[in-house]
């Protein structure tokens, strides 16, 4: 087993079950009789978040519905000593949102009120349940929008958005949740509410704001958060081009880089999932093409012709075997549709399939798709390749059945290794789905040991007592110490050569 | 870096940062020293980092370049305009030596950051001595990195407070296609409504300035960048609304980089017993006014950064600091004249800022994980 440090001797049932009413007696007289959840029919579907493969059941569960109480629950929390998993709308792809058996899970869900839209300012102050894509709806008749547009987005929260930084397939352009924030109302583990960032372009002192985004919820629990609102393009077109060959697609995304052009969306889906969402889409992608390049050009009508041609121009030189043009608004959703199904895609061809979320400089992408292909041999497994090309983040998709033991294990190698691939070739093990419970061992790869010291040292500034979200994110000394034992093999580390970067 | 040469030089920097630590002094770090006047005055002994100097690693098509905080920030801006590429958040370099390390410590940003982002927007990773000598790294060369906290975001702007910065990498962006400036005489209300109302729209619009004449009128630049066709197709829109005049291109690169650089008379008259101010405002903050400020006050960032001249004594800067955390920003003294006392405090302090005060204690305990001894500590940045 990977994840052997999960495996801690059963507590005992009765203290369990004591802190259970020890828990339950604090919080009663903060939450109403229906915002507080722990028998287990009820706690249940809180056992995981959308990394269905970890799971575990916490004492109980809150629902809190306004910042006071979130306070109170906080400051209750934190007399008992009893951890809290802060929670949105659990589409987390890393585990973040996994409950500990001994602590609280406490849900954000129902914050969901927008407070302010102010179309003059270009700004929407919200609830940390709101839905990603709620905030763009609410504003579009002001012909404004939110720019990061995570694939979950119609579920997702932006309590959740802060917390991984997510980004999306315009972020190359338009940036991640840390380019669209500015600022961030929370409440520390002590139960103090404060704020980080503000309205104006800076603050003082450090940039708390800048580390509190995408800190998976282990330095505070978010209550409000002020998105900065952007003018919507009067139009998007998108172009389709198909290559013969892996290396001509990948150099033909730097080539458009190189050109001086920053595409709205550049993505990249292989042969395998080219195939995979057609069958499920109809989208009229080339099957014979061994990649396919999604090169999406916003902004004014005049803006958008020129890009479109510049863009053609340079994909024709780099090869491109085929090249289609969206000429309305239904044919550019037709040839997005494969590349956003391309996970229930995968859903159709294995009864599972893990998502992987490793990012590295666009030059190495094809010689990353090239270990994945000897990876799929190895392994015995085979993998969808789609990829935020234009940004480097790619997703490969192993496919495998969760109810064979041995494959979900060579499921499981086969992403690590990618991921100790990705910072092998100058990348990083997550661009976007956090590190969660999921890719905690390979933070021990990625980071050295002061530079993880250096995080419980952020850790413990906010969170002195380790009360927030502590086991997640940040691998412990012993924890890394033991995946190093684990995986030696010959007296050597993988990749003695690495960087720690 | 793995040049003899350089593991030398970090040596150096090592052993200096442990004799702090071990005689219980602090280091002031100094780059070009271009910015040496910015921030809390302070006369411990100097780290210079001009030594550690070099581009280690620059790819176009990744956008990204990762250079050595010594290295002049003119090698930088040239390297990379040589492939039509810019540091698009414009950092100010207020003198010849400028470096890319004090560039990032400093965090300041030129007229483009209204419309591309802050300096700390544009970091993507760090290499760093902290305050017990350890080389660590975060981040990384690529846009997308959730791995571990986002520490190599904290430095923008630390001063030099928080550790020692070795090498940044940094996300550059390619040159606008087309650029135009346009200018027209208008009223500090009516300049502020208008460009708001234009950031609304999707318009090229890149920077701003207003500058205030004596007759309670004033002067607006705008500057649009982007495709040609939208820089075209947006200048007859801007016009509808008020008498705008295009600059001649030459006038107009070196009016944007005189306002960068505070080469504009509105900064370089300041009396001796005169400072500037800065105020960083947010977009809904009208005209303020201030006892005894000078008539000819500088607005960018569409309103949300402003430079004043008033008197440099501490209850001035106590009403500055009052207006902008009212309007729900904050105030620092960014450049005091010859007779100000040197010993004030330049920045709003988190303790005077509304729910902050805890994030006081947060701040301290952040410093003290880098940098337990203090060898940082030299209050430049409170």
């Amino acid at each position: 087993m990977i994840h052997m440090n999960m495996v801690t001797p059963l507590p005992d049932l009765a203290a369990i079950t004591a802190l259970q009413s020890t828990l339950v007696s604090a919080l009663r007289p903060i939450l109403p009789e229906h915002a507080l959840l722990w028998e287990p029919e009820d706690t249940i579907p809180y056992e995981c978040d959308g990394l269905a493969a970890y799971r575990k059941m916490p004492l109980a569960v809150a629902l809190p519905e306004t910042e006071e109480q979130v306070a109170q629950i906080l400051k209750a929390c934190f007399a008992l000593e009893i951890p809290i998993v802060p929670r949105g709308s659990g589409t987390g792809l890393s585990g973040g949102a996994m409950p500990i058996s001994q602590g609280l899970v406490l849900s954000l869900a129902k914050l969901k009120k927008i407070i302010n839209i102010d179309p003059f300012t270009r700004t929407a102050v919200v609830q940390p349940g709101v839905r990603n894509l709620a905030i763009s709806e609410a504003v579009a008749h002001l012909g404004l929008y939110y720019a990061p547009d995570p694939s979950s987005q119609i579920a997702c929260s932006i309590g959740g958005n802060v917390n991984e930084n997510s980004g999306g397939v315009h972020c190359l352009k338009y940036g991640l949740t840390l380019h669209n924030v500015l600022k961030v109302r929370g409440i520390l583990m002590n139960g103090e509410i404060v704020e980080f960032g503000s309205l104006a372009p800076d603050s003082p002192g450090l940039d708390l704001l800048a580390i509190v985004m995408g800190s998976e919820g282990m330095l505070a629990v978010v209550t409000e958060v002020t998105v900065k609102l952007i003018a919507k393009p009067k139009l998007a077109r998108v172009i389709m081009a198909s290559f013969d060959d892996i290396e001509k697609g990948a150099n033909a995304v730097a080539a458009i880089i190189a050109a001086g052009i920053i595409p709205a969306g550049l993505e990249m889906m292989d042969k395998a999932t080219t195939r995979a969402v057609e069958e499920f889409v109809h989208a009229g992608y080339d099957l014979e093409a061994e990649t396919i390049l999604l090169c999406e050009s916003d902004g004014t009508p005049e803006e958008v012709a020129e890009e479109i041609e510049r863009m053609t121009k340079v994909l024709e030189e780099a090869g491109a075997s085929g090249i289609q043009i969206s000429q309305n608004e239904a044919e550019r959703l037709q040839f997005w549709s494969g590349r956003k199904n391309a996970f229930p895609a995968a859903g159709r061809l294995a009864p599972d399939y893990y998502c992987m979320d490793g990012t590295i400089p666009r030059r190495n992408i094809a010689t990353l798709l090239k270990r994945i292909q000897g990876m799929e041999k190895k392994y015995g497994l085979a993998c969808l390749n789609v990829f935020h090309a234009g940004d480097g983040n790619m997703h490969p998709l192993i496919l495998f059945n969760g109810a064979d033991p041995d494959e979900w294990h060579r499921a499981e190698e086969f992403g690590t290794e990618i991921l100790e691939a990705c910072v092998e070739l100058d990348g990083t093990i997550t661009g976007e789905h956090g590190v969660g419970i999921e890719k905690i061992n390979s933070m021990c790869v990625q980071f050295g040991e002061g530079e993880r010291e250096s995080f419980w040292g952020v850790k413990s500034a906010f969170d002195p007592e380790h009360l927030l979200n502590p086991d997640k994110a940040i691998p412990t000394l012993n924890r890394c110490a033991e995946y190093g034992r684990m995986r030696i093999s010959g007296g050597k580390l993988p990749h003695p050569e690495l960087e720690r970067f | 870096m793995s040049s003899p040469q350089s593991s030398a030089q970090l040596d150096l920097f090592r052993e200096q940062i442990i004799n702090a630590a071990k005689y219980k002094t602090s280091l002031s770090i100094e780059g070009g020293g271009t910015k040496s006047w910015y921030g809390n005055a302070n006369h411990f002994e100097k780290l210079h980092t001009s030594a550690y100097s070099g581009i280690l690693e620059y790819q176009p098509e990744e956008l990204v370049i990762t250079a050595c905080a010594g290295t002049p920030l003119k090698e930088i801006e040239a390297a990379l305009d040589e492939k039509n590429q810019v540091l698009a958040f414009e950092p100010p370099h207020f003198g010849h030596n400028a470096s890319f390390g004090g560039a990032i410590a400093a965090g300041l940003a030129g007229p483009g950051r209204i419309s591309v982002g802050n300096l700390r927007d544009f970091v993507l990773g760090a290499r760093i001595l902290d305050g017990k000598g350890q080389d660590l790294s975060f981040g990384g060369k690529v846009m997308k990195n959730v791995a571990g906290y986002d520490v190599s975001r904290l430095l923008p702007g630390s001063m030099g407070t928080l550790s020692l910065l070795l090498e940044a990498s940094v996300k550059v962006l390619p040159k606008p296609a087309a650029t135009t400036t346009l200018r027209c005489q208008i009223s500090q209300v009516r300049a502020l409504k208008l460009l708001n109302e234009w950031a609304g729209q999707p318009l090229p619009l890149s920077a701003s300035c207003w500058i205030s004449n004596a007759n309670d009128d004033g002067e607006l630049t705008i500057r649009l960048a982007g495709a040609a066709a939208a820089v075209k197709a947006a200048i007859p829109l801007m016009g509808v609304a008020v008498n705008i005049i295009e600059l001649d291109p030459k006038i107009a690169k070196e009016f944007w980089s005189n306002l960068r650089e505070q080469n504009l008379t509105a900064f370089t008259n300041l009396e001796t017993d005169k400072t500037l101010y800065r105020l960083s405002l947010p977009a809904a903050c009208g005209p303020i006014s201030i006892p005894n400020m000078s008539y000819d006050i500088v607005l960018e960032w569409h309103g949300q950064q402003r430079w004043i001249k008033a008197p440099g004594d501490e209850a001035t800067f106590a009403t500055m600091k009052e207006i902008a955390s009212s309007n729900g920003g904050h105030a620092s003294r960014f450049k005091q004249g010859a007779d100000v006392d040197p010993a004030y405090q330049r920045f709003t302090q988190l303790s005077e800022q509304a729910h902050s005060q805890s994030l006081e204690i947060v701040q301290t305990r952040l410093r003290s994980a880098f940098d337990p001894a203090g060898v940082f500590a030299t209050s430049r940045l409170p």
